[in-house]
């Protein structure tokens, strides 16, 4: 609208579409819990140091409540909002994915042109029921990651893709 | 004074001569134990001189073909070769012959990469009907860009490392007070900032000599040329010479680089994207390099030589990018200097006044630098598609011009940040499997990105696109 292009271009402007499916609504929990540990490992430190170091009890436990506070903040704000933004989508010819609030982040690979799919499932995403697929190209940085699915979706997805790619006689490079 | 130098020599010749024969024993024997072969589908390799390995490389997995020569290998006539199937991790891919007699080196090398013939014949008739008078060389060694070697970073860094190791030297020999004590003494003789300026140019001079033997050694009698079965030969080199092949079925583009010393002289230098270099394994960085910076007339011209195109994609006219993006590039620039400043002022007020003085001193120069760069990298960004290739420049300190095969793309990635979204600007990556993996078109207007990314590569962002209609900022998610 602000840009010149219309005049060039005869088709409207256009923008990327949310792809279809929401990520498994467990995602939420899972990155909740992911936050509390990745906070509750320093608060613990400084809290036990805190506990031990009388002296500087007060420079300890600053830090440890402030971090305590931003990552429960964290904990409870960002999965919400990312469960909102991350959406995949797998069609006949093409992954899809939308990941990121801040820094939004969309990413197409063909069929044609991917070379493995893998699904990973951590110790905390197996407790979830869930697990991540990861779809390679043969560009180094061209792999598209869809986190927080449900397990036998992303099997079946698995199962699906690895069929469709190995149809497609091309090298893939 | 001869008991000293007699007493050094007993001290420095028998380690001397045991590497010497060391080194020489190590190469007959690696020479005996190594044995290769070369079957109609696999080349086999046999070494190893503790763990003997076995290698079996498929020759159609085989990409690159490497032939190295010190001066000592050169002068017994022989060359290191490294065959490589341009895995991208992994040491497995690649396999090092040494020594092998140069004849032995370059008839392995023709019999290797015999089998990129027939792609590369292909593709020549279908690229062009110029395609056959191209043949030969592309271009030849020019004397006179030894005047762009100087006009690198690496210039000051090698004046400091020689400053640094002047002053590491003089400790060892307990000399470093002296050292010190007469460059004190120069202070006396005229005033302090002229000093301070000549001491700076020394250390540029010192450097510039330095990076010119260095640019010497690299690229004297450097060759550019394309061989009748299809591949691109690199040779250059002044002591130790260097041989790279490279398959033109594997190139997928080519990349003008202008590093910010070299573009004010007018100078590029052309870089090859291709699938299967090895990348960020040492003396291996500059494998990709096909022209050395040269005045940027010839380097476009040999860009569109490589890519058998009458004109080259790197200089067509580039679309420029909303003026949105010269305000983001403003505001990093002076973010960058108000930080380094809020730090002086901090430090000043807290410790010494004279830190206040150097801030305000140095924000006179940096301010105009910061917005001069900012103001730049805007003019250098910018995008265009030709027939068969995506051209995207960006880039103030090394500004880049790649020109990236439009069927080489393997995959999108769109970014926007939630400043980006505001301003209406995206930032567009193409996904190759060649050279760095993705290329990226900087902060572009949102619906001219994406419809550049739309017609580039027909029908793969098509179904995910919809026409903008409601008045909403961004796509609703709920």
């Amino acid at each position: 609208m602000i840009s010149p292009t219309t005049d060039e271009n005869p088709s409207a402007p256009l923008r990327l579409r949310p792809p279809r499916h929401a990520v498994d609504p467990r995602a939420v929990g899972w990155w909740a819990l992911q936050w509390v540990l990745l906070t509750a490992v320093p608060v613990v430190i400084l809290v036990v140091l805190g506990a031990l170091i009388a002296p500087a009890r007060f420079w300890l436990f600053l830090p440890a409540g402030i971090i305590a506070v931003l990552g429960a903040a964290a904990a409870i704000a960002l999965p919400r909002l990312w469960f909102r933004h991350h959406r995949w989508e797998v069609t006949d010819d093409a992954v899809y994915t939308r990941t990121g609030w801040f820094f939004q982040e969309w990413r197409v690979a063909p069929l044609s042109r991917i070379q493995t799919v893998d699904t990973t499932r951590g110790p905390l995403e197996q407790r979830f029921g869930l697990a991540t697929l990861t779809v390679t190209t043969a560009s180094a940085r061209g792999a598209v990651k869809i986190e927080g699915l449900d397990a036998e979706t992303a099997a079946d997805l698995a199962a699906g893709l690895t069929v469709a790619t190995q149809a497609t006689p091309e090298d893939a490079t | 004074m001869g008991s000293g130098i007699g007493f050094a020599l007993a001290w420095v010749l028998p380690p001397l001569l045991l590497v010497v024969i060391g080194g020489g024993a190590s190469g007959e024997w690696m020479w005996r134990v190594t044995r290769y072969r070369v079957d109609d589908e696999r080349f086999h390799v046999h070494t190893g001189v503790v763990v003997r390995k076995r290698l079996a490389l498929r020759r159609e997995r085989i990409r690159t073909v490497d032939l190295t020569a010190d001066p000592v290998l050169r002068v017994l006539g022989t060359a290191t070769v490294r065959v490589g199937t341009g895995e991208q991790a992994g040491t497995e891919g690649s396999v090092t012959l040494w020594p092998l007699r140069r004849a032995d080196a370059e008839a392995l090398r023709a019999t290797l990469l015999a089998h990129a013939a027939r792609p590369a014949a292909g593709s020549a008739a279908g690229t062009g009907e110029d395609g056959e008078e191209r043949d030969g060389a592309l271009v030849r060694f020019d004397r006179r860009w030894i005047r762009f070697a100087p006009l690198s970073f690496l210039t000051p860094a090698l004046g400091a490392a020689a400053a640094g190791g002047l002053i590491q030297v003089s400790e060892w020999f307990g000399l470093q007070d002296e050292l010190f004590e007469s460059i004190g003494s120069w202070f006396g003789l005229a005033p302090a900032v002229l000093i301070g300026v000549a001491m700076g140019v020394g250390l540029f001079v010192v450097g510039g000599v330095a990076t010119v033997a260095l640019w010497v050694e690299s690229w004297w009698n450097h060759t550019l040329d394309r061989q009748a079965d299809g591949t691109l030969h690199v040779r250059r080199g002044l002591l130790t010479t260097r041989s790279i092949t490279l398959e033109e079925a594997r190139l997928r583009g080519v990349e003008v680089v202008e590093p910010l010393p070299a573009r004010l002289a007018g100078g590029a230098r052309v870089d090859a994207v291709a699938t299967g270099l090895a990348q960020g394994e040492e003396d291996k960085t500059d494998s990709q390099i096909l022209l050395p910076v040269a005045p940027k007339e010839l380097a476009d011209r040999v860009a569109a030589d490589v890519l058998r195109e009458p004109d080259s994609p790197t200089a067509v006219p580039l679309r420029g990018h909303p003026v949105a993006a010269r305000g983001r590039r403003l505001r990093w620039a002076l973010a960058t200097v108000l930080v380094t400043e809020a730090v002086l002022v901090l430090l000043g007020v807290l410790l010494t006044p004279v830190l206040l003085h150097i801030a305000w001193i140095s924000a006179l120069v940096l301010v105009p630098v910061a917005v001069l760069l900012a103001l730049d990298a805007y003019r250098a960004l910018g995008h265009a598609l030709t027939d068969r290739y995506l051209v995207a420049r960006s880039g103030t300190v090394r500004r880049a011009t790649v020109a990236l095969q439009r069927r080489g793309i393997v995959g999108w990635t769109v970014r926007q940040s939630v400043f980006q979204r505001r301003a209406g600007l995206v930032t567009v990556l193409a996904t190759t499997a060649a050279g760095s993996g993705a290329y990226a078109v900087r902060d572009a207007a949102e619906a001219d990105g994406l419809a550049m990314a739309d017609a580039a590569v027909p029908g793969l962002l098509r179904p995910f696109l919809e026409p903008v209609s409601a008045p909403a900022p961004h796509p609703p998610a709920r």
